[in-house]
């Protein structure tokens, strides 16, 4: 399984939205986003953006106050990551409803990225909008 | 915030997320989350709550928990709401349901009649909605009350659906592979679905199969190939375009199962060649994700079966990263270089000046990149400089994680590669200092070990061992040493503490009483310190001279008598015991230095028959075998395990079941009859349960390692406490018993040729010492450290690695070896240029210094170094004097090498790899191997790196 979790943090370290795939207790996801929050704002705009942290690799992605943070496992390819998390907000971006999870819940699947298009990520959304 | 904003939230909520995000300390966000609780538990139970409030409520209820607080009160309207009708409720429901509980949670049964309802229904986005909750909260049981209608959905119109179905299959096989094994078939149909979404979703579960099992899938080869041609030239709706590029991350799953694919099978890589080499053009090097897929490719090629054009593209890229600004960049590039190592040794050379660089980084993440790539290309060469290195970083982190990795990446590398026994203590002794906790106790068992017979040469071992001892009565001054190496200290000590009559008994006893005391609460650590102490004692009683116990001592071992532990009791009773015992007795009991003596076991106690039949004789019962006693524990097959694995079994018989040692009654005659089975059993048994982790296999098998493996110090299963190996060492296997007859014999060889090169490299390392002392003038600049830093990563070193066929090198050491015990012989020639070669090595003054003595580096580290001994600075003289040859290099080369005339003559005087003459050029940039050249003779390095044969040596 490649992708273990999605984070979003603000700069205060206040998690907006996470989303595992696999089962932390609650307290082990606070150690965990804790941690890694506060590794992830020590770093500097030159330095990679990829940190191990415990058996994880970080991918992270800092827009205005907001980071973005996918843990993945040792096989996954970094940069890729990297520009998923981009995909990602430029697909929140074209839908401004913020239904975050909504989207994930189309992108990624058992740890895996499953879709890319834009469109077919945002339809379901946009069709349940509607409903609504 | 699963879903604020246009949706329709109260004020109320909005506020609170909007106090939240303003709260200036976690304890004030606690305390709104806290109120926030309350008035949600107050809410929530509110009878006829309407349903968008309750929507609301239970994203606030996410909310919290995401801010980490508990919300389980809530948990089940969140349950409720999945049964809504409104396919917003709903699935806002099952996303809190899938936030909240793990798959195992009770409250899933509740939930899986709604997800089955759910799957029926008319509403594909309902479907959709119950599909990805399945992926989420479906286990292994109930995985068969949704199976049928999970695979049925395999053929819904709607792809989106089909997306998911596959997706939940995924997840089954991930979860229970067993129950839809028969269901594989469709991930292949579905890999030629019409739509892209679907089939790029089943290329997930298609990987994990391949990952699992490649030769099943090999006749997909030619499909995923076709797929990912289609791909590149942008047959794909443009929807899956991403910067410009055609559905890149569909190409990178792509690429991955290819290389997994293609990895050792000629036919289905050379399927591969030409798309790959399509995407290394057509992806734009220019964007983020564009170097994605290059480095994919770059994985892939580096996976498959070689192919050179494909490996020179893929070089060029990497070298691309490697050469950038960007730190992500670099670290691919630095891990793509790891890749094609493997294939193309000779790539490293060209990048060796960006590798150091990433090295020196402050960047953590590329410095850690960059020793997983030293790892990777670590030689006998070059691996006292990447051990250094990797030291120096373990002392300078604080982060356990890493350093336990980086601690054991130490000890692996040493056990497999080190140059000699004395370099490797001095890398052990740093290991245990400064990351002892965190290092398998397995490792210190190997170490003490190594001490105790690691030297063939009876000379070099004792003194090895005195140093060590005197080293480790310094290091004992340190406030926190770490438990293991406490205990490794305490062995030494009792072992070794008075051997060269440095230190009287009771001086180290004193010291090791204070150990004790000092560690109050760390059982091991004292047993260790006891024992010790016994092992004093017994030297002391079989050497004649009268044992009295200091004060302290006295009263540790009243204290340790009257212990919690049992096994500390024991040895302290022992040791009261043992002071009662002539020499003679104890002798027997506790020889000196025989902890790797090999220890022949009577299992059949055949010594005692004569006592056996007189007493039968008398009328005694004859002895019935457990087995066959009636109402007996069946522990007959207790003596066949313990044969095998003596020291792992959980439940241990043995302290209880042999006699306490009870001096008196037993006559000394029988003692000397009875040198093991009997006494020497209670002690060894008592030692071994209190170090359950201590290997007990004979040496025979340790003893061999040496000659095995060259100069591999692998140890393993060694019971050395005190006097004699176990009990137990008849009980190891027989495979390791017969080599510990022959080993002996079969040893001697190997080791003297491993003991002359510990010479060589002892004197090797004080002449690079002697070398970088006086080179390190202020006129060097910078990059020269980083160019001799690169040489001896890469090349520097690799002279003494690559010896040409036997006979010369070891000659060439041999005549090291009076270099370096006794005084130099006059001559210039006679030192090796494998040594020579290494003058521009940086090797760190502290390697050099310790291979004279690792104890006293250690020593160094306490305060300065007194070493220099004036063995030392004679060889630094004669040292200093070939430098001087080789300062002035076209004279001296000349009068040293004759290079080509006389390639024998050669070899003896200067060494396998003879300074080729500098015009050689290799890499692709003349001007910098210009420069490098100009440097290297401006150092006095001989130009090894410009030997292309030699990076191939090294690296290959």
């Amino acid at each position: 399984m490649g992708i273990r979790f999605v984070l979003l943090v603000n700069k205060q370290g206040q998690t907006r939205l996470a989303q595992y795939y696999e089962y932390l207790t609650l307290e082990e996801r606070r150690a965990l986003e804790g941690e890694i929050v506060r590794k992830c704002l020590t770093r500097t705009e030159q330095q990679c953006s990829f940190v191990e942290h415990r058996n994880y690799k970080v991918v992270y992605r800092r827009y205005a106050s907001l980071f973005f943070l996918v843990g993945v496992d040792n096989e996954e390819n970094e940069l890729a990551v990297l520009e998923f998390i981009h995909l990602f907000v430029e697909t929140m971006d074209r839908h401004f409803g913020n239904v975050a999870h909504f989207m994930l819940e189309e992108m990624v699947m058992n740890g895996c990225v499953v879709e890319t298009s834009k469109s077919n990520i945002l339809a379901p959304i946009q069709l349940m909008d509607k409903a609504a | 915030m699963g879903s604020q904003g246009g949706w329709g939230q109260s004020k109320e909520f909005l506020d609170l997320v909007k106090s939240i995000g303003e709260a200036r300390s976690k304890a004030e966000e606690d305390r709104i989350v806290l109120q926030e609780i309350e008035t949600l538990k107050r809410r929530i139970n509110e009878p006829d709550v309407p349903r968008r409030k309750m929507k609301e409520y239970i994203i606030r209820l996410v909310y919290v928990e995401m801010l980490g607080h508990d919300a389980s009160f809530g948990y089940i309207h969140a349950v409720k709401m999945t049964h809504d009708d409104s396919l917003l409720l709903k699935r806002t429901g099952y996303l809190a349901v899938t936030l909240f509980l793990n798959e195992d949670h009770d409250l899933i049964i509740l939930i899986v009649n709604t997800i089955q309802k759910d799957l029926r229904s008319d509403n594909y986005l309902v479907v959709c909605a119950a599909l990805a909750a399945v992926c989420k909260l479906i286990n292994e049981e109930t995985i068969p009350a949704v199976l049928p209608q999970v695979v049925e959905l395999l053929g819904h119109p709607k792809e989106t659906v089909r997306k998911k179905a596959i997706m939940a299959l995924h997840r089954f096989h991930q979860r229970a592979p067993t129950t839809m094994s028969h269901l594989i078939s469709n991930f292949r149909k579905r890999l030629c679905d019409n739509d892209p979404g679907v089939m790029g979703a089943t290329l997930c579960p298609l990987f994990d199969l391949i990952t699992e099992d490649a030769n099943s899938y090999k006749d997909l080869v030619m499909s995923f190939v076709s797929i990912l041609k289609q791909v590149a030239e942008r047959r794909l709706s443009k929807a899956y375009d991403y910067h410009q590029m055609p559905a890149p991350f569909i190409q990178i799953k792509l690429l991955k199962i290819l290389g997994l694919l293609g990895s050792g099978d000629k036919q289905a890589s050379g399927a591969m060649y030409n798309v790959l080499e399509d995407i290394f053009k057509k992806s734009e090097p220019s964007s983020n994700i564009g170097n994605a897929v290059l480095y994919e490719c770059i994985c892939c090629v580096s996976s498959i079966c070689q192919n050179d054009k494909l490996l020179k593209t893929a070089a060029e890229v990497t070298s691309k990263f490697l050469k950038s600004e960007s730190h992500n960049l670099k670290y691919m590039g630095i891990d793509a270089l790891g890749r094609l190592l493997k294939r193309n040794p000779e790539i490293a050379e060209e990048h060796q000046l960006a590798v150091i660089d990433c090295l020196e980084d402050p960047d953590d993440t590329l410095k850690r990149k960059t020793f997983e790539l030293l790892h990777k290309m670590t030689k006998s060469s070059n691996v006292e400089v990447i051990v250094d290195r990797m030291i120096d970083y373990m002392i300078s982190i604080s982060d356990n994680h890493y350093k336990t990795d980086i601690a054991s990446r130490c000890v692996e590398l040493a056990e497999q590669y080190a140059p000699s026994n004395h370099w490797f203590i001095q890398i052990m002794n740093k290991v245990f200092e400064h990351a002892g906790d965190l290092v398998d106790v397995r490792v210190a068992h190997n170490f003490m070990r190594l001490i105790a017979n690691g030297e063939d040469d009876e000379g070099a071992g004792s003194q090895l061992r005195s140093s060590a001892v005197v080293s480790y009565l310094h290091i004992l001054a340190e406030p926190k040493l770490p438990s293991v190496f406490l205990q490794v200290i305490c062995w030494v000590l009792g072992e070794y503490g008075i051997t060269d009559g440095k230190f009287s008994a009771s001086y180290i006893t004193g010291k090791l009483c204070d150990v004790a005391e000092a560690r109050s609460n760390d059982d091991t650590v004292r047993a260790y310190a006891i024992a010790a102490i016994m092992k004093i004692c017994a030297f002391e009683i079989a050497a004649g001279r009268k044992v009295e116990l200091l004060p302290e001592c006295q009263s540790l071992i009243d204290e340790l008598s009257a212990s919690h532990s049992t096994d500390l009791q024991q040895i302290a009773y022992e040791l009261q015991a043992l002071l009662g015992l002539d020499a003679r007795a104890v002798e027997t009991i506790m020889p000196y230095d025989a902890s790797c003596e090999d220890i022949e076991v009577d299992r059949s106690l055949s010594f005692l028959n004569s006592f056996v039949n007189q007493s039968l004789q008398n009328g005694a019962r004859p002895y019935i075998p457990e087995s066959e006693r009636p109402g007996t524990l069946n522990i007959s097959n207790y003596g066949a395990h313990d044969q095998l694995e003596a020291p792992s079994h959980a439940l241990r018989f043995e302290a209880y079941e042999l006699p306490k040692p009870s001096p008196p009654p037993i006559p000394p005659a029988l003692l000397a009859a009875a040198p093991v089975a009997d006494l020497v059993a209670v002690p060894e048994s008592a030692y071994f349960s209190t170090e359950p982790h201590q290997p007990s296999e004979p040496l025979g098998g340790a003893a061999m390692s040496p000659a095995e493996h060259g100069l591999r110090l692998r140890l393993e299963g060694v019971q050395k406490k005190w006097g004699r190996p176990s009990y137990s060492s008849s009980s190891s296997s027989s495979s390791s018993s017969a080599p510990s007859v022959s080993a002996p014999s079969a040893q001697k060889p190997a080791n003297g040729v491993a003991n002359a090169n510990g010479a060589a490299a002892a004197a090797g390392a004080q002449a690079r010492d002697s070398s970088y002392d006086s080179r390190r003038n202020p006129l060097v600049e910078v990059s020269a450290e980083k160019q001799r830093l690169a040489a001896s990563l890469f090349g520097g070193s690799s002279a003494r690695r690559e010896p040409p066929p036997a006979a010369p090198p070891a000659a060439g050491r041999r005549a090291v070896k009076p270099v370096a015990t006794v005084v130099a012989p006059a001559a210039p020639p006679a030192p090796p240029a494998g040594d020579l070669l290494d003058f521009g090595e940086p090797s760190p003054p502290p390697a050099a210094a310790a291979a004279v003595d690792p104890f006293q580096q250690l020593e160094g580290l306490l305060g300065p170094a007194s070493a220099a001994s004036s063995q030392n600075s004679t060889v630094g003289a004669v040292a200093a004097d070939l430098l001087s040859l080789h300062a002035d290099p076209p004279a001296s080369l000349a009068e040293i090498s004759l290079p080509g005339k006389n390639p024998l003559a050669e070899i003896s005087l200067v060494g396998p790899a003879a300074p080729s003459s500098p015009v050689v050029k290799k890499g692709p940039n003349p001007q910098d191997s210009l420069e490098k050249d100009a440097l290297q003779r401006q150092l006095g390095v001989v130009p090894s790196g410009q030997n292309p044969n030699l990076f191939r040596d090294l690296l290959g």
